[in-house]
C-alpha cells in the first residue's frame, strides 16, 4: 500500500482559501484553527467522522456560522468577513444537504429554478423558469422532463435537479452531503460524470463524506478532519479507504484478519441455481453454523434483493434453498422468522427499529408472543426480562429501558436492533449493511458482537459495500455484481488492496 | 392527454367518474339534464365552492381549517349588525366589511398556528368551538329576519332560458374561483405556498417568508369564509347562527376528492370544484330518482370513499390496459 503524500501546492486560482477557522459553541470548540481551501474547478473531498466538524466547516463556508475573529474568508480571490447565508449563495457557495430540500409535488422545472421564485412578490413567467431549466440541465448534460414532478423521479434524477438548481443559481462551488448513499452504482457513475463536466466548466465540487472509494477517483484532493481539527490535505490519488478511516478516526483498529476454518460444520443455509430475474441470478451459496460469510458488492449488485429472498419477503423464480438440509419456500418473513432466519435491515432508521417507541418495546417486538401471559395479555415481568437479558448481552449503554430507541446513538441503536432478533434465537442471521451510520469507533463493538454470535453456532450472512469490513470481519468472501456471485475469496490468502481492487475496479 | 393526464391525475380521475355520473343521470332521469336543474344545481353550491377555494389554499400550505364555516357564521352575523347599525349599507361595505371580518378570524387562526406552532387541526378545532360557543352566547341562538332589501333581493347573474338563472352567488363563485387560480399558479406568492406546503424546511431554507405564507393561506381561507357567507345570506334570506355547522367536512371531503392531499403541496382550483360537483351530483341524482332522503349521506359516503380509493390507482397504466397499484407492495 502506497501511503498518501502531502497535497501538491494548492492551485493559483481559488475558489475558496480559509484559513485559521476556530468555531465555539459554548464549551464546545467544533473547530480549531482549520485551514480549508477548495480550487476554481477542483473536486475535492472533505472527509470526517460523526463530530469531526466537517458539518460546521461547512456552515462557516455557507455563511451560517461565523468564525471566531483572525480567521481568513477567501471567496474567489476576495476577503470576505461578515457573511450571511444569503451573501454567501451570492458569491456563488451552493449546499446541497442530503435531504435534498426540494418540493417533491411541485414540477422539475420550477424546482431547478426555485430560488427566482423567491423574493419580492410578481407573476410567475412559466416560460423564464423552463427556460433556466433547460439553460442548467444542459450545462450538465442531462435532459430531464421539465413538466415531470419531481416525485416521479428517482433518487438519482433528484439529486440531479438539486445539482441544476444551484447551477441555475450561479453557484461556482457546490458542496455534496453524502451524494452516493443512495444511489445504484450506474447513477453513481453517471453523478461522477456530471461531477466531471462541472468541473471541466469551472464549478468546484466538494464531496463531503465518510464512504469515499467511490468519489476518491474524480477527486484531486482529500482533506481530514478529525476532532474539529485538521488532519491534513492529501493526494486523492494515493489514498485507499482504509487509510481514510485510520486518519479519519486517529486510531489503529485491530485490523488482523479473523478469519478461520469452521471445518465440516453443519450447513445452515444452502441455496442452488436461486435467480429472480432482473435482481439476481443463479446464485449458490452456503453459509455453515458458527461461519461468517460476507457478502461485499456495490448498491445494485442485487445483494439486498437475495437476502429478501432468504427472509421470506420476496420468492426467487427459480433455483432451491435448503435450510438445515431441508427445501424452505417461505411465503412470508413470519415463516422465515419462525423457521430461524433473523434479518437486519440495512435501512435501520425507517425499518429496523421503531424510533418513536422504547428500548423495551424495540427489543421484545419480534416475540410478542412468547412474552404473553394469561389471557393473552403481555406478562410485564417476562417482557422486562427478556429486556434486561438483550441490554446485558449486548451492552447497550442506555439511560432507561422506557427511553425512546430515537434518544439512543447509532451504535447503540444498532445493538439494539441485534438483540431485538437475537431474542428470537435464530440459526441464520442476515446482517445487512450492520455498520450504516455508525461511527468508525463504535464499529468494533458490533464486529465483536457478531463474531460473539457465530462463536455460539449461528450462521452468519454479513452483507456490505465496504471492502474492510467483510475482508477483517469475515471467514469467507463472496463478491457479487450485477447479480451473480462472481467470486469466492479467503482473506487470509488476499491482501486487501487486491481485493478493493476486484471490488471497486 | 396522456400529457394532461399525468401532470393533472386528480382532475382528470374525478372529471372520469363525473362525466359517467352524468351521463348515467341524463338516462335514468328526463328531468336531470334540463337547464333548471342545471341552475339549481350551481345556486346551491356557490357557496361551497366558495369556501372549497378558501380551504383549498390552507390545504395546498399543508394546514387545515375546520373552523370556517362558524367563521362564516360569526362573519355574517357581526356584518349584519355593522350594516343595522349604520343603516343598511350595501353591496360595496358588505363585501368590505364580511371580508374584513373573515380575514381577522383566519388571522387568528395564523397567530396561533404559525406563531404559537400548534398543528392547524387542534388550533381550528379549538377556535371553531369557541367562536360557536361564543355567537350562540351572545345571540342566544336567535336569528336576524330584518335584513336590508339590496342583500336578499335576488340578482340575477346570467339567465340560461326555460325561466331558469344563476344567480349572484355563482358569480361570486366564478370570481373567487379565478381570484384563487391567479393566486396559486399565477404568482410567486401562490407558488411559495405550494412550496411551503410540500417541504416546509426546504421552503425555509431558500427563503421563503414561511410565516407570512401562513398569514397568506389562513387570511384568505378568513376572506373566502366571509364572501361565502355574505353570499350564502342571499340565498337563504335570513342569518341563523348554527344553519353553517357541519358543511365544513362536506367541503373538505370534496376538495380531498378533486386532489388535494392532506399534509400540502397539491390541489387545484378546477379540481376543487370537480370535488364539490361530484358531491352536488350525486345528492341531486339522488333527489330526482326518489331515493330516500335517509339514504343521501350513506350514498355520499360510499362515493367519497370509492372515488378517494381509485385514486390510489395508476390511471395511465388503466387506460394502458392493466391496473398496477402505485409505489411498491412493502411486507413488513
Amino acid at each position: 500500500m502506497t501511503s498518501p503524500s502531502p497535497a501538491s501546492p494548492i492551485p493559483a486560482s481559488e475558489a475558496i482559501r480559509f484559513e485559521h477557522v476556530s468555531v465555539r459553541f459554548g464549551g464546545v470548540q467544533a473547530l480549531d484553527d482549520v485551514s480549508f481551501s477548495v480550487g476554481r474547478g477542483e473536486v475535492h473531498c472533505l472527509a470526517g467522522e460523526n463530530g469531526s466538524g466537517k458539518s460546521t466547516l461547512i456552515k462557516v463556508v455557507a455563511g451560517v456560522y461565523q468564525a471566531a475573529p483572525g480567521a481568513r474568508t477567501d471567496y474567489f480571490g476576495e476577503s470576505v468577513t461578515s457573511l450571511t447565508p444569503k451573501l454567501a449563495r451570492a458569491r456563488g457557495v451552493a449546499v446541497i444537504w442530503q435531504d435534498l430540500a426540494l418540493f417533491p409535488e411541485m414540477s422539475v422545472a420550477e424546482n431547478i429554478a426555485f430560488d427566482g421564485l423567491v423574493g419580492a412578490p410578481r407573476l410567475v413567467n412559466y416560460r423564464a423558469i423552463r427556460a433556466t431549466a433547460r439553460t442548467a440541465l444542459a450545462k450538465l448534460g442531462v435532459t430531464l422532463d421539465l413538466a415531470a414532478r419531481l416525485r416521479s423521479l428517482p433518487i438519482s434524477g433528484r439529486q440531479l435537479v438539486a445539482i441544476a438548481r444551484a447551477l441555475a443559481a450561479d453557484a461556482k462551488l457546490i458542496f455534496m452531503d453524502e451524494p452516493t448513499a443512495s444511489l445504484t452504482q450506474a447513477e453513481t457513475d453517471h453523478l461522477l460524470a456530471v461531477v466531471r463536466t462541472l468541473s471541466a466548466s469551472g464549478v468546484a465540487v466538494v464531496f463531503v463524506s465518510h464512504r469515499l472509494a467511490e468519489v476518491l477517483e474524480v477527486s484531486s484532493r482529500v482533506t481530514v478532519l478529525r476532532d474539529g481539527r485538521l488532519v491534513g490535505v492529501f493526494n486523492a490519488a494515493d489514498m485507499t479507504q482504509s487509510r481514510l478511516t485510520e486518519l479519519m478516526t486517529g486510531r489503529r483498529f485491530d485490523q488482523a484478519v479473523t478469519a478461520r476454518d469452521v471445518g465440516e460444520k453443519p450447513i445452515v443455509v444452502q441455496t442452488a441455481g436461486l435467480t429472480r430475474r432482473g435482481e439476481y441470478e443463479g446464485v449458490d451459496l452456503t453459509v455453515r453454523a458458527g461461519e461468517i460469510v460476507g457478502l461485499i458488492g456495490l448498491i445494485g449488485a442485487g445483494r439486498t434483493e437475495l437476502a429478501h429472498t432468504l427472509f421470506g419477503m420476496a420468492r426467487a423464480d427459480a433455483g432451491v434453498i435448503r435450510l438445515s438440509g431441508s427445501p424452505v419456500a417461505f411465503a412470508s418473513n413470519r415463516e422465515a422468522i419462525r423457521a430461524g432466519v433473523a434479518y437486519v435491515s440495512e435501512d435501520r432508521l425507517a425499518l429496523g427499529l421503531v424510533q418513536p417507541q422504547s428500548i423495551a418495546d424495540n427489543t421484545v417486538i419480534t416475540i410478542l408472543k412468547a412474552i404473553t401471559g394469561a389471557g393473552g395479555l403481555i406478562s410485564e415481568a417476562r417482557k422486562s426480562a427478556a429486556v434486561t437479558k438483550g441490554i446485558n448481552e449486548f451492552a447497550i449503554k442506555i439511560g432507561r429501558p422506557d427511553d425512546a430507541v430515537s434518544t439512543l446513538s447509532g451504535g447503540n441503536q444498532q445493538r439494539v436492533v441485534l438483540a431485538k432478533w437475537l431474542a428470537t434465537s435464530p440459526r441464520l442471521l442476515i446482517l445487512d449493511c450492520p455498520t450504516v451510520g455508525v461511527d468508525v469507533g463504535a464499529r468494533d463493538g458490533i464486529y465483536r458482537i457478531v463474531r460473539g454470535l457465530a462463536d455460539r453456532g449461528i450462521a452468519i450472512l454479513m452483507i456490505s459495500d465496504e471492502v474492510s469490513e467483510v475482508y477483517f470481519h469475515s471467514d469467507r468472501v463472496l463478491h457479487m455484481a450485477g447479480g451473480r456471485i462472481v467470486a469466492e475469496f479467503d482473506p487470509r490468502r488476499i491482501a486487501i488492496a487486491d481485493l478493493e481492487r476486484a471490488v471497486y475496479a | 392527454m396522456r400529457d394532461y393526464l399525468r401532470t393533472h391525475e386528480g382532475e382528470a380521475r374525478i372529471l372520469i367518474v363525473l362525466a359517467v355520473l352524468i351521463a348515467f343521470l341524463a338516462f335514468a332521469s328526463p328531468s336531470f339534464f334540463t337547464a333548471g336543474n342545471f341552475a339549481s344545481l350551481m345556486n346551491n353550491n356557490a357557496v361551497n365552492v366558495i369556501w372549497a377555494v378558501g380551504l383549498l389554499v390552507v390545504l395546498i400550505a399543508g394546514g387545515i381549517d375546520i373552523s370556517f364555516a362558524v367563521a362564516a357564521s360569526v362573519t355574517q352575523y357581526l356584518t349584519a349588525l355593522v350594516l343595522l347599525a349604520i343603516g343598511g349599507g350595501d353591496w360595496i361595505l358588505g363585501l368590505l366589511f364580511a371580508g374584513a371580518f373573515g380575514i381577522a378570524i383566519g388571522c387568528v387562526n395564523a397567530v396561533l398556528i404559525a406563531g404559537f406552532r400548534i398543528t392547524s387541526i387542534i388550533v381550528t378545532i379549538a377556535t371553531f368551538n369557541a367562536l360557536f360557543g361564543l355567537l350562540m352566547f351572545m345571540t342566544s341562538g336567535r336569528s336576524i329576519y330584518d335584513l336590508p332589501d339590496w342583500w336578499t333581493d335576488r340578482i340575477a347573474a346570467a339567465s340560461l332560458g326555460e325561466g331558469a338563472s344563476l344567480m349572484l352567488p355563482v358569480a361570486a363563485m366564478a370570481a373567487a374561483m379565478a381570484a384563487t387560480w391567479f393566486l396559486i399558479t399565477r404568482t410567486t406568492t401562490g407558488r411559495q405556498i405550494y412550496a411551503f406546503g410540500d417541504n416546509p424546511e426546504g421552503a425555509r431554507r431558500a427563503g421563503v417568508a414561511t410565516v407570512k405564507i401562513q398569514f397568506i393561506a389562513y387570511g384568505w381561507m378568513g376572506l373566502m369564509a366571509g364572501v361565502g357567507g355574505l353570499m350564502q345570506v342571499n340565498l337563504a334570506q335570513e342569518v341563523v347562527p348554527n344553519a353553517l355547522i357541519g358543511r365544513e367536512l362536506d367541503v373538505l371531503a370534496a376538495i380531498v376528492l378533486g386532489g388535494a392531499r392532506l399534509g400540502g403541496g397539491r390541489g387545484s382550483v378546477f379540481g376543487c370544484f370537480l370535488g364539490v360537483m361530484l358531491v352536488a351530483v350525486v345528492q341531486n341524482g339522488l333527489n330526482l330518482l326518489g331515493v330516500s332522503p335517509y339514504a343521501f349521506k350513506m350514498v355520499i359516503g360510499l362515493t367519497i370513499l370509492g372515488a378517494i380509493s381509485l385514486s390510489n390507482v395508476d390511471l395511465g397504466a388503466l387506460l394502458a390496459g392493466g391496473s398496477r397499484r402505485r409505489g411498491h407492495a412493502s411486507s413488513h
